[in-house]
């Protein structure tokens, strides 16, 4: 039995091609979860009871089912209401919506954090409550969030494997249809690690350098 | 004692505005009434220490002042303007939105036990934030303006420091400069020293004091007695949710007032502070 790497460098351009769909779908999945969960975390910090409850439910929901799942509502279900997405479309769509839990529980952690009393300084100044979450809670948040959303978006790096279910031609899909055909599974697999690997790495790494970044004020 | 002309009848006889109207304030948290109709007045340039044992309310009456709890019956009027309340078409009462609110609070500063300053500002920063982002000033008009307040409170030097860097004593300062920085006309201080090591208290006692003879309108809820009767111009005495008592400082401590619970107060609280009468020196 022979290890044979060449099989990765005869297919190079389709596993560049790979990694950068992967790249897309992770960067937009992300950007879009977050930007829904902290719109979510927002609303339940000044939201009324059904806006709660609603919010409260979908997290739920989301959290307790698994992303295969979801995707196959998504991609499979959503024609029969009308949704019909492109597998990348739908696969970002699908890995936002899934981040956006996760990301929401986050920020409500975050906003949870801090004291009241920095609010009540805050609104006895005169500072508008988007003034407060803008210029006194985020700051001061990210301090304590940053290394949980990090982790997130860890996890969300890893679950773009998922979107090869959905046809998304990312880099578990081109990997794993290299091994198909030329039996060289070992090899594609061993790459396939190291891709991923590469990836969270380079996360951790930017996740610790803004750690340092967003807790310059703290004395320890 | 500290003399302020103001504390001295108005040389043309006028009587002095109110700058605060309380009238028969009612505050509960649950079905704990905390405050049981308060009324008090306070007076333009007027010091007045709000004293009680813990749980009395008197935390509650100062934030009640800044409108920081929701006061379920009576009034409280900011320089004649009703806090935190307007009127429907009905003339039914309805809470005021935060743009009314905000206007009518505009005058009111207040400083904290916790000093709540925002960790991840400078001292500077604290001070100039609500200039720069309620005010619309220009960073560096209010950069120079928030030095000329902490200058006034003995904390220019540190004005790059981060509230980590700083003592208790020169945070509470930054706070006291921080509310100072928005020019307001009242002054409202809940427990400014309680959390402070004893041999910080002081310098903040001398920042309010210099804020006192300039004029300020004030009202000090202290466990400070030797601040209570040394700068107040009135001091009230309130226990589970009323006014028991108030007066000058002189009638109050020296056992004028016949309250017996205020009497007990005072016991408890000179026992607690024995060592002074032993070596015979005075608290002040």
């Amino acid at each position: 039995m022979m290890v044979d790497f060449s099989v990765l460098t005869h297919n190079a351009g389709a596993i560049a091609g790979g990694f950068a769909v992967t790249l897309e779908t992770w960067l937009a999945g992300t950007c879009l979860g977050m930007a829904a969960g902290l719109a979510m975390a927002l609303l339940l910090l000044g939201g009324g009871r059904w806006t709660n409850r609603a919010i409260r439910l979908y997290i739920e929901v989301i959290r307790g089912t698994p992303f295969l799942v979801q995707l196959f509502f998504l991609y499979y279900g959503g024609p029969s209401i009308g949704l019909d997405l492109e597998p990348v479309t739908a696969g970002i769509l699908g890995l936002g919506l899934y981040g956006s839990a996760y990301f929401a529980e986050v920020f409500r952690a975050g906003f949870g954090s801090i004291p009241k009393g920095h609010l009540e300084a805050g609104t006895c100044l005169g500072l508008t409550r988007w003034q407060m979450v803008r210029r006194i809670m985020l700051p001061q948040m990210l301090v304590i969030i940053v290394p949980s959303l990090c982790n997130t978006i860890i996890v969300l790096s890893k679950e773009t494997a998922v979107l090869s279910v959905i046809t998304v031609p990312e880099l578990t899909g081109i990997l794993t249809g290299i091994g198909s055909l030329s039996f060289a599974f070992l090899e594609v697999l061993v790459a396939l690690c190291a891709g991923y690997l590469m990836l969270v790495e380079l996360t951790a790494a930017l996740g610790r350098w803004a750690e340092g970044k967003v807790g310059r004020y703290m004395i320890r | 004692m500290v003399s302020r002309p103001a504390s001295t009848p108005d040389p043309s006889g006028q009587p002095r505005p109110a700058m605060i109207q309380l009238r028969n304030l009612v505050k509960r948290f649950g079905a704990n009434e905390v405050l049981k109709g308060i009324d008090l007045d306070i007076l333009k340039s007027e010091v007045v220490c709000v004293i009680g044992p813990s749980g009395s309310g008197k935390s509650t009456l100062l934030r009640c002042m800044a409108f920081l709890e929701a006061y379920d019956e009576g009034d409280v009027f900011v320089e004649g303007l009703l806090l935190g309340y307007a009127q429907d078409r009905e003339g039914r009462r309805v809470r005021a939105g935060d743009p009314e609110l905000n206007r009518v609070r505009r005058n009111v500063g207040m400083v904290f036990q916790q000093f709540n300053l925002w960790p991840h500002m400078t001292a500077l920063g604290n001070v100039t934030e609500a200039l720069r982002r309620v005010r619309r000033m220009p960073r560096p008009r209010a950069d120079e303006l928030g030095l000329a307040v902490l200058e006034k409170v003995g904390m220019a030097h540190k004005a790059r420091s981060y509230p980590a860097q700083l003592s208790g004593g020169e945070q509470q300062r930054a706070a006291i400069a921080r509310a100072l920085a928005m020019e307001p006309h009242i002054m409202l201080f809940d427990e400014p020293t309680s959390s402070l090591d004893p041999e910080l208290v002081g310098e903040v006692l001398q920042v309010m004091k210099q804020l006192a003879r300039d004029g300020m309108t004030m009202v000090v809820v202290s466990h400070e007695m030797g601040f209570a009767a040394h700068v107040a111009d009135r001091v009230v005495f309130i226990d589970q949710g009323r006014i028991v008592a108030q007066g000058p400082p002189e009638e109050i401590f020296q056992g004028q007032q016949q309250a017996p619970r205020l009497q007990q107060f005072l016991k408890d609280y000179l026992e607690r502070n024995a060592f002074w009468t032993r070596t015979g020196e005075d608290p002040g």
